[in-house]
């Protein structure tokens, strides 16, 4: 298996440790990652934001350039991988949008490899019997929740792998890891994305509800697949006992007993490692 | 064109709805008020109008209270509201159009911190082909000058974690070609315009 890789910004800035266990993770479980050369950001939120046609652009160009590797991309960033997939739709679906990124490129672009969230191929191209065969140390009692967010799985024509609403993937990963993945309410709501700095009082509110729901269930840890609902789970959660948040890449290395989990933990405003401990891990 | 309601005299645009029609390309006249995408909707009890309100508000013309509100700058873009319309009305495009015009014809933004934010996420990119969380955060409060205690707060509570956990990158990521590649397409889409 091997895929070009788009990291995206946060994956070598303040969630580097999301890269670094993604990457660990994908060695062990022989998917092959190339990064694409000189990669540059998709444009996120603030892109379709401020202008369709950079939104559309931004993407593309990294896009073109997986498309010379001949491969299909790989990301783990939510917001990036809806961010790829939307672009790549409107290139594929409208020929004057193709037309148009092309000139601005200065590159051929025909769309024609697909990209997938890494949570995706893991579940549904390697499969839970692979994972599992490469489990030394399952996650046993360990309680969690996991959590989608809203860009793995909406908007459902662009992105979903899974049932918008009720999505299982990483639920069905987690327990095949060994651990206790709880059924939950808020799987799906919205932490607030890129609200944080100029909506607070919003954001507070939200991340509050996600961790209540959390809690209602028993969980010990809530499992993310994106670094900005990371951050905002992590960063927004008010009050002295705060849940730790935890990449599933991150359990993923856990469980198959890669030797750099702890320096992963390092960089959590709130570590894992002791919930983790306290299951032995 | 102006007509009396209770709440006072309302202008209205009878050009507006097409004009966001075109520049959407969201057929929001298929809305039959059942308000299921404000009832999902995360943020809604944050803004002026509800979503529901405003694809009926866009239909009246009502272009001075649409492009005035709060609710276009508010929206998270979590997608829940299309997900789940019985008449696909795609409300986050909806809202990128409203508030994408309310920049270009200089409406003064209710929330302005919102554009200030996403203008100032998008300057380390169009500089350096990549983000860089220290040089965005300097842009925001430049642009914002939001120096509420809140939000000094969250900022605070974010750049002590990012320095105590040594994530901290003060240089720019490298790109090579990739940055003035990123330069050609920001100047190519937004023709001149600034973020």
């Amino acid at each position: 298996m091997k895929y070009a890789y788009y990291p995206g910004c946060s994956q070598e800035g303040g969630e580097e440790h999301f890269g670094k266990s993604t990457e660990a993770v994908c060695h062990a479980l022989g998917i092959e990652l190339q990064e694409i050369h000189e990669w540059t950001c998709c444009g996120a939120s603030s892109g379709h934001f401020l202008n369709e046609d950079l939104s559309l652009a931004l993407p593309a160009r990294n896009l073109a350039i997986a498309e010379k590797m001949g491969l299909d991309t790989i990301c783990v960033c939510a917001a990036c991988y809806l961010r790829l997939k939307a672009s790549r739709r409107e290139a594929r679906h409208d020929p004057e949008v193709r037309r148009r990124l092309e000139a601005q490129l200065k590159m051929p672009y025909e769309g024609k490899h697909d990209v997938r969230h890494l949570l995706d191929v893991v579940v549904n191209d390697l499969g839970l019997d692979a994972v599992k065969a490469k489990v030394v140390k399952p996650l046993k009692g360990l309680k969690l929740v996991c959590y989608y967010g809203c860009y793995l799985m909406r908007p459902p024509e662009i992105v979903a792998f899974d049932n918008p609403e009720n999505p299982t993937a990483m639920d069905r990963l987690i327990a095949a890891l060994g651990a206790d993945a709880r059924d939950w309410s808020a799987k799906v709501d919205c932490c607030g994305g890129s609200l944080m700095l100029t909506q607070s009082d919003a954001v507070h509110d939200l991340v509050g509800g996600i961790v209540d729901r959390a809690r209602e269930v028993e969980a010990e840890a809530i499992v993310t697949a994106c670094p900005m609902c990371t951050m905002n789970l992590e960063a927004m959660q008010k009050g002295k006992d705060k849940l730790p948040i935890v990449y599933f890449t991150e359990l993923l290395g856990v469980a198959m007993g890669l030797p750099d989990a702890r320096k992963w933990f390092k960089k959590h405003l709130k570590s894992p490692a002791p919930v983790l401990a306290a299951h032995g891990l | 064109m102006q007509y009396e309601s209770k709440s006072g005299t309302v202008t209205c645009d009878p050009g507006f709805a097409g004009r966001v029609k075109d520049e959407s390309g969201v057929d929001f006249n298929r809305c039959y008020q059942c308000l299921t995408c404000t009832l999902g909707c995360p943020v809604a009890r944050y803004m002026d109008h509800p979503p529901s309100e405003i694809v009926r508000m866009v239909q009246l013309g009502l272009k001075g209270q649409v492009l005035g509100c709060s609710t276009i700058w508010v929206c998270a873009s979590c997608e829940s509201c299309v997900t789940r319309c019985p008449n696909e009305i795609n409300i986050p495009r909806l809202m990128d159009a409203l508030h994408q015009m309310a920049l270009r014809e200089g409406v003064k933004p209710k929330v302005a911190v919102v554009p200030a934010f996403h203008a100032a996420f998008m300057d380390p990119v169009r500089r350096f082909g990549r983000q860089n969380e220290a040089l965005m955060s300097a842009e925001h409060f430049l642009r914002s000058r939001d120096f509420s205690p809140k939000t000094l707060k969250v900022a605070a509570g974010l750049g002590i974690g990012m320095v105590t956990k040594g994530k901290i990158k003060l240089l720019p990521a490298r790109t090579g070609k990739g940055k003035d590649q990123v330069k050609h397409l920001f100047k190519e889409t937004l023709k001149g315009k600034k973020p």
